[in-house]
This record gives structure tokens, C-alpha cells and sequence, in this order.
């Protein structure tokens, strides 16, 4: 029987990777994106693991919203990328650093 | 008669000080004739008046007055008072610095004839006898400090009065910084007579010494010195920069870059004695303190007879005169220091006149020559400026201790006080003042032989024919030449001798101190005393110092040369007058230099400007720097900025 703690675990280990993709990546604005797609994910997955073990649906339903909206997000975020990409020919995110200080 | 008396003498301080304002303020106005009219009347009127108060005190015996006349300040229970003191001291002190003071007032008309400041001369000169005046009648110590730093000032005024020159700038300067050592000692013991006595008034403060004399002070946590040694020690200090004592005698011979009217009232008569009558006022202070009392002998001695010895060896006129003046000083300490008050005083009286006569008539030979000071290019002046002559010739016996001229009287009482004072270290002094008397006729007869006699080394004579100097110039120099003949025998009598001495209650003199007293033993009259004058050493060692004078300069003037290369070493101590100005240059002034320049360095350019200042700026530019190079613009910087604030605070919260 698979209890939460390995659903919670493996959603964590999700997150880790998200968040290590984020911070390792320093070339492809789009790994970024999927990199921020997993952490969402991952905590989906947390919300659908609660959800079913306490008995309550609302995390599902949450699930759904959730994904409703990283969906348009993924849309907008790509449609930026592409006019960031045409702004400067390039999409490394190494090159943008225009906030250094 | 009292309300009469004091009323006399508002009006006498008040005189010259009205004088001043005339002349300074309105001089341009007035003129210069009627500004020097107003001027010597003022001082002319005040010279009478005071004659007539010395009578009243003096010779009709009036008690001493004491008259509070304004109350300055009060501050609890301490009053500072505008207060007279008319006495028998102040009476005979006063009518001498006036006489002085009008006299030098005349023969300015003559030697100031040609300068341009003739009015500013004027009120400065009438200004320092309001001063003076000020310092002599007061009745309190703070105003006698009053008078004290007026005459100082006045006195730098009138040294660098010829503020053109860059000499008499920093002859200026030197004086009133050596003076401002000696007034940190008198300010020093005004305050301690202030926490010990509870008041400044002279006669409230004597009448409370037994209550003090038991008092101690911790100078350190291990030595304890009594109260009164410490007062007195300090009054000293005070008398020692006025009156040029050594070691701060130094400022003395650079105050001759004055006109020499001024040399002649203040570095000589008047000024310069303000230390002996401060001591000799707060007599009952110094007599019950024996250690200072002695070191008053020891540093008097040191005076009187080294700083003779300077004298020997210098070229300018008055520059001998003013050493000779620095050694007599050191006379009166010594009578001071072995609690000869009365013969101080005595020494000052006789000394003003005949140094203030010395003085002028060197100025006169100054005016004939145009300016010129150096001996070296004067001689045989003598035929010449026959009044001039004569009358130096008069002041350099009187300095000389001749009889029965009148610097015989009080110095040969000064040497035999020394000898028969029994406290440590007159026995010193006395050496010091008898070997003294061989020195002063040594430099002042060098001095004369080398104006008045011997060739002719002018350089004018070609031009310019030397004629002796105007009236205004000569009448007060026989004016001045009659009491240095006459008044040491008129005054030795009534002046120390006599059951009702002319000082009388205004010194205080301990009767195990009081060599006087002794010397009045063998006291048979003045003529008496100048016909045994030659049963003494000290006229033959007087007579010496002629011969070798004469000897050295007339006679065999290769002598001297031989001496100089014989003792070579001692002619270059001599002429670097014993490295006073030497250490003073290295240490104080070096010193001072170094320190500014160390307060400079560390104090504000490291620490003001380096850490407070630019310290604050660069900080906050240095916190910056960091703060900036932080800020990265990389979005996965401050991901994981924010992931491991998370994770701390994450662990901050199940830790804690």
C-alpha cells in the first residue's frame, strides 16, 4: 500500500528538481518554464496526495484550477519568450542581466 | 580727608587714560601739537597730584585707605570688586612711574619727531601709565591682573610699533607669549588664593594667612606641599615673566625693537618692576614661605649676574641696556628673596630713574646718529653730544654702584642683605650679586667708551654733521640725571632705616627674617656710608670693572680680540646668551610645531577627516559596493536567494 508520506516525498523531490533546474539552468529560458511547470506539479501532486488521504475533494478541484492557469501562463510566458526573442536574438538567460546592479 | 585722597586719585588714574582716548581717538584731529600737549598735561597734572598724595600718605602719615568704589561682579558669596588701595607702597610707586612716565612723554616730542605715528605713540604711551596705574593702586588681585595684562598689552603695542620691520613683529609676539607663561602662574594663584582665602582683597587675604598656613595641597598623591608655598611659588612664576627672570627673561632683549622712549618707561622703569612690587605687596604672603623665598634667591642670583655677563659681549646699545636691565632685575629679586622688601622697592626707585636716564640718553646718541645703534660705528661722541654725555656718564656711575650716586645705595644694601640673610641659598645670591657688581661696570663702561670715546668710526660725519639733540630731548634727561645723583642719599634713610620707614606697614617682614633691621646696626647716615664704601669689596670690585673696561676697550683693544680667541668656547656661550633662545626654538617652539603637526596628522586628517568624515562616506560606499555586486540580475540568483532564506527560515522554525 503506497501511504502519503512516499506521495509527499516524491512531490518533494519534484519541487528539488524544479527548483534545481531553475537555478542550474543558465542557458535555456524555455528549460526555465518547464522547470517552473514541474514545481507547480509537484505541488499538485501534493494537493491530490492530501486530498485523497483526508478525504476531502477540495485539493482536487484546486488541482484543476491550478492547472487551468499555469496552462495560460505557459501561454503568455511563451508568447514573451518569443517577442523576447525577437527583441534580442536570443534567449540565453545568462544575457539577461539588465537588473545588476 | 580720606573721601579727598581717593578722589585724588580716581582723578590721577583717570587722567592718563582720558589723555589716551584724546590722543588715540582724536589725534588725527587734534594734531600733532596739541595732541602731545594734552597728553603731557594729563600725565603732568596726575605727576602733581600724586606728589600731594605721597605727602598725605607718606609724610603726613595717613593710614591706609581701601575703598571699594564699583562692584564689578558677584557671584555668591565672591565680590570682584573695583577697589584703591591708597598706601605708603602705592604712593611712592605711583609718584615714581609718573615722573618717569612724564618725562618720557616730553622726550618723545623729540625722538618721535619724524614718524608718521606720532599720535598712536602718544595714546599708547598714555594708555600704558593708565595701566600702570591701574596695577598700583589696586586693591584687589584681580584687578592688579587687570593692570597687569593691560601693561602687557600696551607693551606689545609698543614693541611692535614699527610693525613694518619684521623684527619688532616678533620681538612683539615673543614678549607677549614669554609674559602669557608668566600670567598662566599669577592666574594659577589668584585662583588658589581665591579657594583658600574665600575673597581677592589684599588686606582681607593677609589678615587670614595664620588661618592658612596650616593648609596642604596634594600636588601628587605623594607629596603634600603647604598651601601658601604653592600660592607664592605661583605669584612668582607671575613676577617672573613681568620682571624678566630667567628663564623668562628671554622676551626682554627682543623688546628693544621698541622706539626707545618706550625701552626707557617700560622695559626699564616701569613695567618690568610690576613683578617686584606684586611680591613685595603680598610680602606677608611670601614670608611664610621660606622654600619659595629661596628659590627667589636662587633664580634672582642666576639672573643678576649671568645675564650681566650677556651684556658684555653685545654691540648694540641698547641691548646692553637691556641686559643690564634683566641683571638689576635679578638685584631686587635677590632683596626680595632674602626679605628686603623695602630695599627691592628701594633698588626699583633708584633704578627706575637711572636706567630710564640710560635708556634716553641712548636714545639721544640714536637721534644724532640717525638710527643707528650698533657701538661699532659710533665713538668720540663725547665733544660732540657733551649733555648727553654727561648725563649717561651719570646713569652709568649710578648703575655702576659709585658713590654717592644713587644705585651705590641701594645696591651695596642689596649685597650686604644677601650676605647676612641666613636662608638657603642667599649664600648663592650673594656671591652672584657681588660678583655682579664687578660685571656691571665691566659692559656699562664698555658701553660708554665705546659710544662717547676712542675714535671716531661714524659713518655720518662725511654727510651729516652730529649735533646734540633738541631741548625736548635734554630736559628730561637732567631731569632724570638729578634724582640718580641725589636720591639714594636722600631716600636710604627714610626708605629703610628710619623708625617710620617710607614703605612703613605696607611690608610685612618676619623678625627672624629681617635683615634690615641688622643692617640698620651699622647704618650711621649716607654720608657716613659712602666715605666707608671703601672698607667693602663691593667698590673695589665696582672700580675693577671700570679698570677693566678701560683696559680692554681703551687702553688695549688687541687684548680683547686674544680673549675672544682664547676662550672662544666661553665668547660663544655668551653671544648665544647661554642657549635660552636656542632650547627655547628646539623645545617649544619645535616642540609645539611637532605637536601641531602631530595633532594635525593623527587628530584631523586621520581621525576627523580619515574616519568621521570620509570614514562615513567611504563606509557607506563600501556597504554599497557589496550591497550592489549582490544584486546580480540573474533571476537563478535570487531563486536560490529566496530558497535558502526559505530553508533557514524553515529550519530557524522547527529548531526553534
Amino acid at each position: 500500500m503506497i501511504m502519503l508520506t512516499e506521495y509527499l516525498i516524491l512531490a518533494a523531490l519534484l519541487f528539488g528538481l524544479g527548483i534545481a533546474g531553475v537555478i542550474i539552468n543558465r542557458k535555456n529560458i524555455i528549460v526555465l518554464l518547464m522547470s517552473i511547470e514541474l514545481m507547480l506539479l509537484a505541488v499538485n501532486t501534493n494537493f491530490v496526495a492530501f486530498s485523497y488521504f483526508l478525504h476531502n475533494l477540495a485539493g482536487q478541484i484546486f488541482v484543476f484550477f491550478i492547472l487551468t492557469v499555469a496552462a495560460a501562463e505557459a501561454a503568455i510566458g511563451l508568447a514573451i519568450l518569443v517577442v523576447l526573442y525577437r527583441k534580442r536574438g536570443s534567449i540565453e538567460v545568462e544575457a539577461m542581466d539588465r537588473l545588476r546592479g | 580727608m580720606n573721601q579727598n585722597l581717593l578722589t585724588i586719585a580716581s582723578i590721577i588714574t583717570m587722567l592718563p587714560l582720558a589723555g589716551s582716548l584724546l590722543a588715540g581717538l582724536l589725534g588725527q584731529v587734534l594734531g600733532r601739537t596739541l595732541t602731545h600737549r594734552i597728553a603731557i598735561a594729563c600725565v603732568g597734572i596726575a605727576f602733581f597730584m600724586s606728589i600731594y598724595l605721597f605727602n598725605a600718605l607718606v609724610i603726613q602719615g595717613v593710614p591706609a585707605i581701601d575703598h571699594v568704589f564699583y562692584t564689578w561682579a558677584t557671584a555668591n558669596t565672591f565680590h570682584f570688586d573695583i577697589g584703591f588701595l591708597l598706601d605708603r607702597l602705592s604712593a611712592t610707586m605711583i609718584m615714581v612711574v609718573l615722573f618717569v612716565s612724564l618725562m618720557v612723554h616730553i622726550y618723545t616730542i623729540g625722538y618721535m619727531a619724524d614718524d608718521s605715528g606720532y599720535q598712536r605713540f602718544f595714546s599708547y604711551v598714555s594708555l600704558f601709565t593708565f595701566s600702570m596705574l591701574v596695577l598700583v593702586f589696586a586693591d584687589n588681585f584681580l584687578l592688579i591682573f587687570f593692570g597687569w595684562e593691560g601693561v602687557g598689552l600696551v607693551s606689545y603695542l609698543l614693541i611692535g610699533f614699527w610693525f613694518e620691520r619684521e623684527s619688532a613683529v616678533v620681538g612683539s609676539l615673543k614678549a607677549f607669549i614669554v609674559n602669557r607663561v608668566g600670567d598662566l602662574g599669577f592666574l594659577l594663584a589668584i585662583g588658589a588664593i581665591l579657594f583658600y582665602f574665600n575673597t581677592l582683597n589684599y588686606h582681607a587675604v593677609f589678615q587670614q594667612v595664620d588661618h592658612v598656613i596650616g593648609s596642604t595641597i596634594a600636588l601628587t598623591p605623594y607629596m603634600t606641599i603647604p598651601a601658601l608655598t604653592l600660592i607664592t611659588a605661583l605669584l612668582f612664576i607671575g613676577a617672573m615673566g613681568k620682571s624678566a627672570q630667567v628663564p623668562l627673561h628671554v622676551w626682554l632683549p627682543e623688546s628693544m625693537e621698541g622706539p626707545t622712549p618706550i625701552s626707557a618707561l617700560i622695559h626699564a622703569a616701569t613695567m618690568v618692576t610690576a613683578g617686584i612690587y606684586m611680591v613685595a605687596r603680598c610680602s606677608p604672603l611670601f614670608e611664610y614661605a621660606p622654600a619659595v623665598l629661596s628659590a627667589i634667591c636662587l633664580i634672582g642670583g642666576t639672573t643678576a649676574f649671568f645675564m650681566g655677563l650677556l651684556a658684555v659681549v653685545q654691540f648694540d646699545i641698547k641691548r646692553v641696556i637691556a641686559y643690564s636691565t634683566i641683571s638689576q632685575l635679578g638685584y631686587m629679586a635677590v632683596a626680595l628673596g632674602v626679605s628686603a622688601y623695602d630695599a627691592a622697592i628701594f633698588h626699583l626707585v633708584t633704578h627706575a630713574f637711572f636706567k630710564a636716564l640710560l635708556f634716553l640718553a641712548a636714545g639721544s646718541v640714536i637721534i644724532a646718529l640717525h638710527h643707528e645703534q650698533d657701538m661699532r660705528k659710533m665713538g668720540a661722541l663725547a665733544k660732540r653730544l657733551p649733555i648727553t654725555y654727561l648725563t649717561f656718564l651719570i646713569g652709568t656711575l649710578a648703575l655702576s654702584a659709585i658713590p654717592p650716586f644713587s644705585g651705590f645705595y641701594s645696591k651695596d644694601i642689596i649685597i650686604d642683605a644677601a650676605r647676612m640673610s641666613t636662608i638657603p641659598c642667599a649664600h648663592y645670591a650673594y656671591y652672584c650679586v657681588l660678583f655682579g657688581a664687578f660685571v656691571t661696570p665691566l659692559y656699562m663702561f664698555r658701553a660708554l667708551f665705546l659710544t662717547f670715546h676712542m675714535n671716531d668710526r661714524t659713518e655720518h660725519h662725511r654727510h651729516h654733521v652730529i649735533h646734540e639733540s633738541p631741548w625736548v630731548v635734554l630736559i628730561p634727561l637732567i631731569l632724570l640725571a638729578v634724582p640718580s645723583i641725589v636720591i639714594g642719599q636722600w631716600m636710604i634713610g627714610p626708605m629703610l632705616f628710619a623708625k617710620q620707614t617710607i614703605l612703613g606697614e605696607s611690608i610685612f617682614v618676619l623678625p627672624e627674617h629681617h635683615v634690615i633691621a641688622q643692617l640698620g646696626e651699622e647704618f650711621h647716615g649716607a654720608a657716613y656710608m659712602a666715605l666707608e664704601a671703601g672698607k667693602t669689596l663691593n667698590l673695589w670690585l665696582a672700580l675693577s670693572g671700570i679698570v677693566m673696561a678701560w683696559l680692554f676697550i681703551v687702553m688695549l683693544p688687541r687684548w680683547s680680540v686674544v680673549l675672544k680667541k682664547r676662550f672662544a668656547m666661553v665668547y660663544w656661550i655668551l653671544l648665544n646668551k647661554f642657549g635660552f633662545d636656542a632650547f627655547n626654538q628646539r623645545v617649544f617652539i619645535a616642540g609645539t610645531k611637532e605637536a601641531g603637526e602631530l595633532c594635525y596628522k593623527v587628530g584631523d586628517v586621520a581621525a576627523i577627516d580619515g574616519v568621521v568624515v570620509n570614514g562615513s562616506s567611504r563606509s557607506v560606499k563600501v556597504l554599497a559596493h557589496v550591497m550592489r555586486h549582490m544584486q546580480t540580475g540573474y533571476l537563478y540568483h535570487y531563486a536560490l536567494a529566496m530558497v535558502l532564506g526559505l530553508l533557514f527560515f524553515v529550519l530557524w522554525f522547527v529548531r526553534g
